[in-house]
């Protein structure tokens, strides 16, 4: 019988350090930098970090579902830049359809992703890689490759507004769609199914799970987040470009791996991702803050992100 | 013949599991020692000690007389020591000459020299009397096959000393024979040999010794002429033979499962049956003869040209796994690392994970739900395991095809369909997964199943039909079943 409790004792420790290894990193780096320099900790600062990491938040969390699945999704740089375009394109013809365009467009954008990925088998890094030059070629189209000024004032608030006059908007946003999503991986069967294809979609398949179908929906989430994120985008700079979403992809998927997410499939949480994109939030807001310019950022960047993965590694190794 | 290998009083110690407690093993040079017990009796965990990937907690391990001190798999190969795992280690895209000598390549200066790299295979293959095609990437192999090269790489590697872990597992039972005469044929070379099996029979045909454990305990070693299978059960599980079968079922039988010209090109052809409610239907026949090819297709997961399928009666279309299972079919696949589970899940939700739809209350999973029928399964099915929320993957083959099976009972089959229940499960674990199929054929239920032992096809089957070729070429009642004719029906014999 003892033998047993110390059994289940070792298993709750060794998912305490898989779920909470990451925290731990996040607190250290908010030590590390309240020490560095006293601006960090000030409320300015740190509402300045929560709304610098909302766009590319909401992105990475639907990166990490479609992560999730086994797949990638690398278009979702272009998707929003196309979102933050239609935004502003569209204002002539009212704000609904400013605000609906880029949501179906970004719907429709991952869902044709998933359906090409599904119905004809290609690989997901193939497929929206495609997408992707795809995407890009549709927004300069689209704009002639000019940027396309001014969004309707009435949207401005999603980019631009506070609330009680300090809080981003933005991060009220991001912070909304992490935990709506949280709810659904968590408490759904649709979420279930989504851990069940990343870990086995044979076995999925086999057992009654419509694995097409939950696939197609999960790009097109992801789509549909990154054209969420472009409205914020357009709204918060009032203006739309086709370039705006560059990098983007890698961005969130570093999120999402920081954060615990494995790029097999089938593991991580959307909490994990919102505690990655912290770490890189608050990584360059350091840096800004202590002057390293930005090509040198980019060396740090790279750093953390190849460090976290290392030592989750530590500890999956010592959790076996 | 001396002792080439001694373990003396090994004690192996996890944090809260005890997997191996002072064990003696000792092995004579040149002999094939069999090495049997239970899953979860310590065998792989005395493997391990020997490959270098652990060091006992106490006890000491002497090699050739001197203390083995080997730390990485090199080490031990260094001492002519090769492990041949139940999971193959070849790299798929490479052919044979490749994987024979993958991190030992012969080289001519700077370069890898194919040419003599590809005779020694074939000098190593000879000697074995194995033909394979060394110019395809292994992958294109079979498993048999596969397992084979391994063998050949060992003794490349000039091997003395070779551990077999589990090697029949995946193979038929032509595969397994040709095996068997390496396995002389090495011998007769004076390799020693460790022999893992489950199977009872092969360990008649091969060693000379055999070693049982029991649940990390060392029970005892004896000469291969010295002991019958009966009593050799009784040391591995306490058990006699003859109450591994439960008793064929008497229950009146009405037709549930009607299967009539179903073809699909190239693997299935015309194929007519009937399951009963209430009976356990065996399906025999060589590996390849389309058997998991029928399960698939009656359950939906591949698609058939044509045919017709009727349940009570009524026909149905099937065209996905779905639709299969509405009609109230479940199926235990043959693979269950690869189709059955998802590893990472949990026990509770690998369960639940078929009806999770009808346990949703507005849209939300019901937890208090899924946690009981998790509850009634793990505890109905006898799962070993601390929790409901530990990873299917960290329970032993037996109890990973229990939770397999528990996922088909709650949603409460009307037909189950096992693709080799019991492959790779040990005999205690086998016995519990025979009588719970018997349980749940007299309750009514129609049990079709498919196997490669023909033991557990005879001793479980009301009536068995015979495989070959996509076609179904022969149908037994269990009063006329032997041996003998199912391999007359699978290899050729007709109606």
């Amino acid at each position: 019988m003892e033998e047993i409790n110390n059994k289940k004792n070792s298993m709750h420790l060794g998912t305490y350090f898989e779920k909470y290894g990451m925290l731990l990193l996040l607190l250290v780096l908010f030590v590390i930098c309240s020490l560095i320099t006293p601006v960090f900790l000030k409320p300015g600062n740190l509402l300045n970090i929560a709304r610098q990491i909302s766009i590319i938040g909401i992105v990475s969390i639907g990166m990490t579902l479609v992560i999730l699945t086994g797949g990638i999704d690398l278009s979702v740089g272009p998707i929003l830049a196309c979102g933050a375009l239609l935004v502003a394109g569209l204002k002539e013809y009212g704000i609904v359809a400013a605000f609906v365009g880029p949501l179906i467009f970004g719907l429709c954008a991952g869902l044709l992703n998933g359906t090409v990925i599904t119905k004809f088998k290609v690989q997901p890094f193939i497929v929206t890689l495609g997408a992707m030059s795809i995407y890009t070629g549709l927004g300069l189209t689209y704009s002639k490759g000019h940027p396309i000024i001014g969004t309707p004032e009435m949207l401005r608030f999603i980019g631009q507004g506070k609330v009680f006059g300090v809080i981003p908007f933005q991060a009220i946003l991001f912070i909304s769609v992490a935990i709506i999503i949280a709810i659904i991986l968590k408490y759904t069967p649709f979420g279930r199914y989504t851990y069940a294809i990343g870990g086995n979609p044979e076995a999925s398949k086999l057992s009654g799970i419509n694995v097409d179908r939950v696939t197609i929906y999960i790009y097109g989430l992801s789509g549909l987040l990154a054209g969420f994120a472009g409205i914020i985008m357009a709204t918060h700079l009032n203006v739309g470009e086709a370039r705006l979403g560059t990098g983007m992809e890698m961005d969130a998927i570093a999120a999402a791996v920081i954060g615990g997410t494995s790029l097999k499939g089938g593991s991580g949480t959307i909490f994990g991702t919102v505690i990655g994109i912290l770490v890189i939030g608050i990584l360059s807001n350091l840096l800004n803050l202590i002057n390293v310019p930005s090509y040198a950022q980019m060396i740090f960047k790279g750093l953390i992100i190849v460090v976290a993965t290392v030592l989750q590694g530590l500890h999956d190794k010592k959790s076996v | 013949m001396s002792d080439i290998l001694v373990m003396k009083n090994i004690t192996k110690k996890f944090p809260g599991v005890t997997a191996l407690n002072n064990v003696t093993f000792s092995c004579k040079k040149g002999e094939v020692h069999a090495l049997m017990g239970e899953n979860g009796a310590g065998k792989s965990t005395l493997i391990k000690l020997l490959s270098g990937a652990s060091t006992p907690t106490s006890g000491e391990i002497f090699f050739e007389g001197k203390p083995l001190k080997a730390k990485t798999p090199h080490d031990v190969q260094d001492l002519g020591i090769a492990i041949i795992h139940q999971e193959l280690n070849l790299v798929p895209n490479m052919n044979a000459v490749e994987n024979i000598f993958l991190g030992r390549e012969i080289k001519n200066g700077q370069f890898v020299n194919f040419k003599e790299m590809k005779k020694r295979s074939q000098e190593i293959l000879r000697s074995l009397n194995i033909k394979i095609n060394l110019e395809v990437p292994v992958r294109k192999l079979s498993v048999a096959q596969q397992q084979m090269i391994e063998i050949a790489k060992a003794l490349s590697m000039d091997a003395s000393f070779i551990i077999m872990d589990e090697p029949t597992a995946s193979l038929t039972n032509n595969e397994i024979d040709a095996l068997f005469e390496i396995v002389c044929s090495l011998k007769e070379k004076g390799v020693t040999i460790i022999f893992i099996s489950h199977h009872l029979s092969e360990i008649f045909e091969c060693a000379d010794r055999v070693t049982v454990l029991k649940d990390g305990e060392y029970i005892g070693t004896k000469d291969i002429d010295e002991i019958d299978e009966s009593s050799l059960i009784r040391m591995m599980v306490g058990r006699e033979l003859s109450e591994i079968y439960p008793d064929i079922s008497s229950v009146n039988k009405t037709p549930i499962l009607e299967v009539k010209g179903l073809s699909r090109k190239g693997v299935l052809d015309n194929i007519n049956f009937t399951a009963n409610k209430g009976e356990v239907l065996g399906i025999a026949g060589l590996v390849g003869s389309g058997r998991t090819e029928l399960a698939r297709a009656i359950f939906g997961a591949d698609k058939i040209d044509s045919g017709v399928i009727k349940i009570d009666g009524k026909e149905v279309t099937i065209n996905q796994s779905i639709d299969a299972m509405k009609q109230g079919i479940g199926f235990v696949t043959e693979d269950r690392k690869s189709q059955g589970l998802i590893l990472g899940l949990t026990i509770r939700e690998n369960i639940c994970i078929s009806l999770l739809k009808s346990i949703t209350n507005k849209a939300f999973v019901n937890k208090y739900k899924e946690k009981e029928i998790a509850n009634r399964y793990i505890k109905s099915l006898k799962i070993a395991t601390p929790s409901m929320e530990a990873k299917a993957v960290n329970l032993s083959g037996g109890n990973q095809q229990k939770v397999v099976l528990g996922k088909w009972l709650a949603r409460e089959c009307r037909i189950i369909i096992l693709d080799e229940p019991t492959r790779g499960i040990d005999v205690g674990a086998k016995v519990e997964i025979y009588n719970l199929m018997r349980e749940l054929s007299n309750n009514g239920t129609a049990v079709i199943m498919i196997s490669s032992e023909l033991p557990e096809i005879i001793g479980m089957s009301d009536r068995v039909l015979v495989m070959r070729e996509g076609r179904i070429n022969g149908e037994l009642t269990h009063e006329e079943v032997t041996e003998e004719k199912i391999l007359e029906y699978a290899m050729g014999g007709c109606n």
